[in-house]
């Protein structure tokens, strides 16, 4: 079982973000690591592959400047190899922009039985992208799930529901959006560090792949951001430091308020 | 801005449409001179959403044990194709309306404006807004396609009010062939039991984090909220380590909750979290650290030991 899994390297979400005043979009001009959202995905994707007994597990990313970092944290967890889409007229894309250089990669990069996503990544977190990768590629699709088994060619999905979840089925190629938090990510080994130093990276630009550089980037993104403003802001209320006495403040709070 | 119609897809449970698709009418009737509706079950719900506002209801016939998301979108699509389509479509960033809003991007070759908690106009334009950086700031975006504008607006960013319209007239939308996009099936539904409100109604939400330590101590955010008649929640991080289930998550993944009062116990306040909770109109913070960017949105805040304070201020409620 060949199992693709699109994965987003991303700025460190540990550092604040900050928006370029010219472009307006999401700075990413410092060091990228994997998405923590997609490490469900990839850890899911090597149980299916090991569970399948054959197979492997083939990563997609698209990233600035031929930023490899992330992708070998998913590489030394298990990962056979990737795809890497980088070219200066991909900056500005929008998910659709994206899903379009993604699709065309996943085609790249063999026949899958199976392609993963997270249900949203942790920068841009617009989550149509599992969908819209689906939809190019004209296959089926199951989003949010929480629990994948593959049964010959059938899939079995339990998804997320707004009251709890449910079994969905579909035929094998699909696309499916992994929840973050399903799987425990196993740490990458020492041995599984020293291997993804070695493991194939084809990077390709958009010309490789097909792809019209006037549908991507900023030309090909459909939307424009015309302005960025201070969000109002709470009133700053009171900060006390608990005495062993603060609980009585909540409770005064509550009672105030009449919800006791 | 003359935008002269608006769509809306409107979801519903057991003939009854979602309070955010009502949210959504409502905000629709005030930007757009026609307001119509796309659903699965359209007949059982023309009267409700007729009530607010809108004056027709396209149903899509889709058969119950399919995902809806795939035939939804592939009948919106094929109507804006044959220009037959309206000039916006809203709709609810929810498990569906997600699935929707991506197909129909692709079918229709437009992008999506995303994680919307208002509309309003710039330049001429209907524009989004969504906030970022923990809702400190606002992005204000625009479609430049010229092409159907697709917003994916977050629950609870409008207060949902009837216009006193009687039912939506009810017509049939074609669904095109789907190949295999339209094959997953459900083939069992799980509800996972919960007692007391939940969080979309609660006026009290009680909320632990990581700062709980481990996963037995959410007990106390339990009890806390039973004394309460309050929903539990969580932030991603205790939901990520499986301590509590998905569906109590709050944030920017998860639900967004705007009770009278929030308590955030042992949570940080990541931007992640505010997102979700930082409409609420009174926030109770309680965490160790007085640097936590939770207390920047905190009526209240104790800077201190969730062990210490919550087992207090539960005692004291107790012995009532």
């Amino acid at each position: 079982m060949n199992v693709v899994v699109c994965v987003k390297q991303i700025p460190d979400p540990a550092d604040p973000g900050a928006l370029d005043p010219n472009t307006k979009t999401l700075k990413r001009d410092g060091k990228l690591i994997l998405d923590e959202s997609d490490s469900y995905g990839v850890e899911m994707a090597l149980q299916l592959v090991d569970a399948a007994g054959s197979g492997e597990v083939t990563l997609v990313s698209m990233a600035p400047n031929g930023e490899v970092s992330g992708l070998r944290t998913a590489l030394a967890m298990g990962a056979a190899k990737a795809v890497l889409v980088s070219d200066d007229a991909l900056a500005g894309s929008d998910a659709l922009g994206t899903s379009k250089v993604l699709a065309k990669a996943i085609a790249r990069a063999g026949e899958a039985d199976l392609i993963l996503t997270a249900t949203e990544s942790s920068d841009g977190y617009t989550g149509t992208v599992p969908e819209q990768i689906a939809e190019l590629l004209q296959l089926p699709s199951v989003t949010f799930a929480k629990e994948i088994a593959v049964d010959g060619s059938t899939l079995k999905v339990q998804r997320q529901t707004e009251a709890g979840y449910d079994e969905v089925e579909c035929p094998l190629p699909a696309v499916v959006s992994v929840t973050a938090g399903v799987v425990e990510p196993r740490y990458p080994s020492f041995k599984g560090i020293m291997a993804a130093k070695s493991k194939p990276v084809d990077q390709v630009t958009i010309a490789d792949l097909g792809i019209d550089a006037a549908s991507v980037g900023w030309a090909g993104a459909g939307q424009e951001i015309v302005e960025i403003a201070q969000a109002e802001a709470r009133e700053a209320g009171t900060i006390i430091e608990d005495d062993g006495e603060a609980f009585a403040q909540v409770v005064k709070f509550l009672d105030d308020l009449k919800v006791v | 801005m003359a935008i002269s119609k608006i769509w809306v897809f409107a979801e519903s449970l057991e003939g009854k449409a979602s309070n955010t698709s009502l949210e959504l009418l409502t905000k629709a009737r005030e930007l757009a001179d026609t307001v119509e509706v796309v659903a699965a079950d359209g007949a059982a719900i023309a009267a409700q959403v007729g009530a607010y506002g809108a004056t027709k209801v396209h149903n899509v016939s889709v058969d119950a044990s399919k995902l809806h998301g795939s035939a939804i979108a592939g009948a919106i699509a094929e109507a804006v194709n044959a220009g037959n389509g309206p000039d916006v479509i809203l709709t609810a960033t929810s498990y569906t309306g997600r699935d929707v809003a991506g197909r129909l991007s692709v079918r229709v070759d437009a992008p999506v404006i995303t994680n919307v908690v208002d509309l309003v106009e710039k330049d001429g334009a209907l524009a989004g807004v969504e906030p970022v950086f923990g809702g400190s700031t606002d992005v204000y975006t625009k479609f430049t396609s010229g092409k159907v504008g697709i917003f994916l607006v977050r629950p609870k960013s409008f207060a949902a009010e009837e216009s006193g319209g009687g039912a939506a007239e009810v017509a049939e939308l074609a669904i095109p062939d789907l190949g295999a996009t339209g094959t997953p099936v459900v083939t069992n539904r799980f509800v996972e039991e919960k007692t007391g409100p939940s969080l979309d109604d609660a006026a009290v939400v009680v909320a632990g984090g990581r700062g709980l330590g481990e996963k037995d101590k959410y007990e106390m955010i339990e009890t806390l909220a039973k004394l309460l008649n309050a929903a539990p929640g969580a932030s991603r991080a205790i939901v990520d380590a499986g301590w509590v289930p998905y569906s109590y998550q709050i944030g920017q993944t998860g639900k967004v909750v705007k009770p009278t009062v929030y308590i955030a116990a042992g949570i940080s306040g990541a931007t992640q979290h505010l997102v979700g909770m930082k409409g609420s109109k009174n926030i109770i913070a309680i965490n160790k650290d007085p640097e936590a960017p939770i207390f920047s949105v905190a009526d209240l805040g104790i800077v201190g030991d969730v062990h210490k304070v919550l087992p207090k201020v539960i005692e004291a409620l107790q012995s009532r």
